[in-house]
C-alpha cells in the first residue's frame, strides 16, 4: 500500500493549484454573474500541455494518468466548478470515446485537436426523452450508400458550441433494442447540425449548455465510432471514466467551500468570540473535513483501478455518488456557517451550493448510480 | 553556453512556521524553491533558449530537495546535480555552501552561473558572491535584467530601487532579483519528461575537500520567531510634546538609543 502521490502528480497539483488561483479563481464570480465561457483560460491551459493529458502522445496528449486527470480537475472545481466540469466534459466526455475506440485515423483528425486544445471534447447521449434511460434514444442514423444520416435532438450537452465535432449516439437497428445504439462522429458545422445554448441554469454558469438539432446531418460511413450496435456499451464505458471526474469535481468544490467556512468561522465574532469555538460550528467543520477527505480517497482508488486496467465501475459509481452528496452537504453547511452573508453573493459559498447541485445530477443522477452498484453487488 | 543555476529548497514563508527544539518544524511547512533562485531558473532557460547550450541546475541539501530539483527540470533546464553533504558536515553556513558549490565548478567551465539574489530562509545573500570569488570570476547582485551578446554581458543591476547598467564578460556569476522575468509554470510535458532527465547525486567524497576546509565560520546560537506584533499606540498632544514622548519611550520602552 502507498498513499502517496508520485512526484508528477504532486508537480501536477502545485502547477494547476498555482495556476486555479492565478488565473481561474479572480474572474470566476463576474462569469457566474455573465455566464462567459472561460476561453482564455483553456487557450492558456493548451500552452501548459493540459488539454489531452490523459491521451497518448502520439495524438498530442500528455501521457498521464487518470489520477492526475482526478486532481487537475479537483483543483480547477476549488474555485471554479464552471471551469471543472468544462475540463471534466473535455476529457471525460470529449476525447475519451474517441481514445477508447477510435480507430488511428479516427485519432489522428479527432482526437488531436482535443488534445491541443484546438477543439473542446463534447458527448451527446441525453435527450429529452432519454436521460437515465439512455437505451430510450430517439435518434436515428440511416446508412444511405456512404453516408449516415443522421435526425434527432439531444439536450443538455456540455461544451458543443466550442466543439468542433462530438459523438453523438444514434438508433440504426430499433429491432435489437439497445444492442441497436451506435455512436458517431459529427463535425458541428455539418449542415442540418444546429447548436443552441439557451439554457437558463441554477448554477454552472459559465460552463457551456447546449441543445443539438440534428436535421439530415450527413457524414461518411468511416464516422462510425467503434463497432455498430456498440453504442450503449460504450457510453456506458465512457460515463464509469467520466464519474471518476463527477467526483474530482465534487471533492474539490467541497473543498473550496470548506476552506471558506473554516476561514470564516475563525474570523466571524458572536457572543464575543470567533464562532469557531462553538461546538456546534466545530462539528459541522470536523464533518467536512472528514467526508472530503474520505470522498478523495475513493475518486483516487477508482482513478487507480482504471490506470492499472482493473475493473472499476462499482467504485466509481462510488466515488461519484458519495463524493457528489457529500458534496451538496458541506456547501448548504458552509452557507450556513456563513449565517447571512452565506446567502449574499460576495461570500462566494453561495456560487458554490448552487453549483454543486448538478453533481448530483449529470452523468448519472444519484438513484442511478444506487442502481449501478446494487446490479454490481449483485441484487 | 553551458549555464548553471543555484537552487535551494526553503519552506515558504507564506504559509505558517513553528519552531520545535531549536529548528523550524518541518511537519506542515511547505517546502518551495527559493523564489529568487526561480528567477535564477527562468533567466537560465530564456538563455538557453536564446544562445542554444545547457543549463544545469545544482543544489546542496538532501534527498527532499530531489523534488525542487526536479521541478527545475519540469521548468526546462537539461541536468541537474545534488549533492548531499549532510552526513558528513553538521554545521553548513555560507561559507560552507559556497566552498562546495566552487569546488563543484572549478573544473566545469561554466560561461554563466545564476543565482538567488537572497535565499528566503537565511536570508544572507552570500553563496552567490563568495562562489564567484572563490572561482575567480565577476559577478554582479541583485538583477533586473541580462544582455549576452557573445562574451560581454550587459547586466542591470536593482540598486535601492534606481537602477545601474554594468558592462562585463563571460564568465560570470549574477544573482537574481524581482523583476528579472516572470518564471514560467512547469509544463505538463515538462513534467512528464522530467523523471527522464538525469540528476547527478554527488556526496562529500566525491569532492576535492577535507572536512576542515569547509567547517562553517558562523554558529546559530538561537532560532526564534518574531515577537507578536503589539497594537500602535498613537501619541497624543503637541508636536513638541509628542517628540520628546517619543523620545523617551525610544529610550526606556524599546531601550534602542
Ligand atoms: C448542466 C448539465 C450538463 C450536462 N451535460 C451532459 C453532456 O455533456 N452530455 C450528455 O449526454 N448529457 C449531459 N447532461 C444530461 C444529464 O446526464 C441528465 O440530465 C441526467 O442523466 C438525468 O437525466 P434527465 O435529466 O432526463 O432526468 P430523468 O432521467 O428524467 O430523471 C428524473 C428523476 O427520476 C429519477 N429516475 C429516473 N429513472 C429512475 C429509476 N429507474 N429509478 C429511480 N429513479 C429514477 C432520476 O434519478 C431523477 O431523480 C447534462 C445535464 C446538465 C444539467
Ligand atoms: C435575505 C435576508 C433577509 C433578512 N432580513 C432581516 C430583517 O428584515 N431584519 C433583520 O433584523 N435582519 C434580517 N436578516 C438578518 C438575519 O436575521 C441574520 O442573517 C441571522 O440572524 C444570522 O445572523 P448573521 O448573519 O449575523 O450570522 P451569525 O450570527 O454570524 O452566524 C453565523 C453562524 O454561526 C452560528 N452561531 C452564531 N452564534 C452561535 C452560537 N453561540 N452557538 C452556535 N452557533 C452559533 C450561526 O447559527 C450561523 O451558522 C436578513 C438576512 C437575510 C440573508
Amino acid at each position: 500500500m502507498n498513499f502517496d502521490l508520485t512526484d508528477e502528480q504532486q508537480m501536477v497539483r502545485k502547477l494547476v493549484r498555482e495556476f486555479a488561483e492565478a488565473e481561474v479563481a479572480p474572474g470566476a464570480d463576474e462569469r457566474d454573474r455573465t455566464g462567459e465561457f472561460p476561453k482564455e483560460i483553456f487557450e492558456k491551459f493548451s500552452e501548459l500541455g493540459l488539454m489531452g493529458l490523459p491521451f497518448s502522445e502520439e495524438y498530442g496528449g500528455g501521457g498521464a494518468d487518470t489520477t492526475s486527470f482526478a486532481i487537475v480537475t479537483e483543483e480547477l472545481s476549488r474555485v471554479c466548478a464552471s471551469t471543472g466540469i468544462t475540463y471534466s466534459a473535455h476529457i471525460s466526455l470529449g476525447g475519451a470515446p474517441l481514445h477508447l475506440f477510435g480507430t488511428p485515423e479516427q485519432k489522428e483528425k479527432y482526437l488531436t485537436p482535443i488534445c491541443t486544445g484546438e477543439s473542446f471534447g463534447a458527448f451527446g447521449l441525453t435527450e429529452p426523452n432519454a436521460g437515465s434511460d439512455a437505451g430510450g434514444t430517439e435518434t436515428t442514423a440511416v446508412l444511405e450508400g456512404d453516408e449516415w444520416v443522421i435526425n434527432g435532438s439531444k439536450c443538455f450537452i456540455t461544451n458543443a458550441s466550442y466543439a468542433k465535432h462530438l459523438a453523438v449516439t444514434a438508433i440504426t437497428d430499433r429491432s435489437k433494442g439497445t444492442n441497436g445504439i451506435s455512436a458517431f462522429i459529427v463535425p458541428t458545422d455539418t449542415p442540418g447540425f444546429t447548436v443552441i445554448a439557451n439554457y437558463e441554469k441554477m448554477g454552472l454558469h459559465s460552463s457551456n449548455t447546449t441543445e443539438l438539432i440534428l436535421e439530415n446531418v450527413r457524414v461518411p460511413k468511416e464516422n462510425l465510432l467503434g463497432e455498430i450496435g456498440n453504442g450503449y456499451k460504450q457510453f456506458l464505458a465512457t460515463l464509469d471514466g467520466g464519474r471518476i471526474g463527477i467526483g474530482a469535481m465534487a471533492v474539490g468544490l467541497a473543498q473550496g467551500a470548506y476552506e471558506k467556512a473554516l476561514n470564516y468561522a475563525q474570523e466571524r465574532k458572536q457572543f464575543g468570540r470567533s464562532i469557531s469555538n462553538f461546538q456546534a460550528i466545530q462539528f459541522k467543520l470536523a464533518d467536512m473535513a472528514m467526508n472530503i477527505e474520505l470522498s478523495r480517497n475513493m475518486v483516487y482508488k477508482a482513478a487507480w483501478l482504471k490506470d492499472q486496467g482493473r475493473p472499476f465501475k462499482k467504485e466509481a459509481a462510488f466515488a461519484k455518488l458519495f463524493a457528489s452528496e457529500m458534496c451538496m452537504r458541506v456547501c448548504d453547511q458552509a452557507v450556513q456557517i456563513h449565517g447571512g452573508y452565506g446567502y449574499i453573493k460576495e461570500y462566494q459559498v453561495e456560487r458554490f451550493f448552487r453549483d454543486a447541485k448538478l453533481l448530483e445530477i449529470g452523468e448519472g443522477t444519484s438513484e442511478v448510480q444506487r442502481m449501478v452498484i446494487a446490479k454490481q453487488i449483485g441484487c | 553556453m553551458n549555464i548553471y543555476a543555484l537552487v535551494k529548497r526553503t519552506f515558504d514563508t507564506e504559509e505558517k512556521i513553528s519552531i520545535s527544539n531549536g529548528a523550524i518544524a518541518e511537519d506542515g511547512a511547505e517546502f518551495i524553491i527559493n523564489p529568487y533562485d526561480e528567477y535564477a531558473v527562468e533567466e537560465a532557460i530564456k538563455l538557453r533558449d536564446e544562445h542554444g547550450g545547457e543549463v544545469t541546475v545544482l543544489s546542496i541539501g538532501d534527498e527532499d530537495s530531489e523534488k525542487q530539483l526536479r521541478t527545475a527540470l519540469a521548468m526546462g533546464a537539461d541536468k541537474a546535480v545534488l549533492i548531499n553533504i549532510e552526513d558528513d558536515i553538521d554545521d553548513i553556513d555560507e561559507y560552507t555552501s559556497a566552498k562546495v558549490i566552487a569546488d563543484y565548478l572549478k573544473d566545469k567551465n561554466a560561461d554563466l552561473i545564476l543565482a538567488g539574489n537572497v535565499a528566503i530562509d537565511g536570508g544572507s545573500g552570500q553563496v552567490g558572491p563568495r562562489v564567484a570569488e572563490l572561482l575567480g570570476i565577476n559577478y554582479v547582485t541583485t538583477i533586473t535584467e541580462l544582455t549576452i551578446d557573445g562574451t560581454n554581458a550587459t547586466v542591470v543591476r536593482d540598486v535601492e530601487g534606481d537602477s545601474e547598467t554594468i558592462e562585463t564578460s563571460l564568465p560570470l556569476l549574477v544573482t537574481a532579483q524581482q523583476g528579472l522575468n516572470e518564471p514560467r509554470y512547469p509544463s505538463l510535458p515538462g513534467i512528464m519528461k522530467a523523471k527522464k532527465k538525469p540528476l547527478e547525486d554527488l556526496e562529500f567524497d566525491d569532492l576535492d575537500l577535507d572536512e576542515d576546509d569547509v567547517e562553517a565560520k558562523t554558529e546559530t546560537k538561537e532560532v526564534f520567531l518574531p515577537p507578536a506584533k503589539a497594537a500602535g499606540r498613537v501619541l497624543e498632544g503637541e508636536p513638541a510634546d509628542q517628540a520628546a514622548e517619543l523620545i523617551k519611550l525610544l529610550r526606556n520602552e524599546a531601550k534602542v538609543i
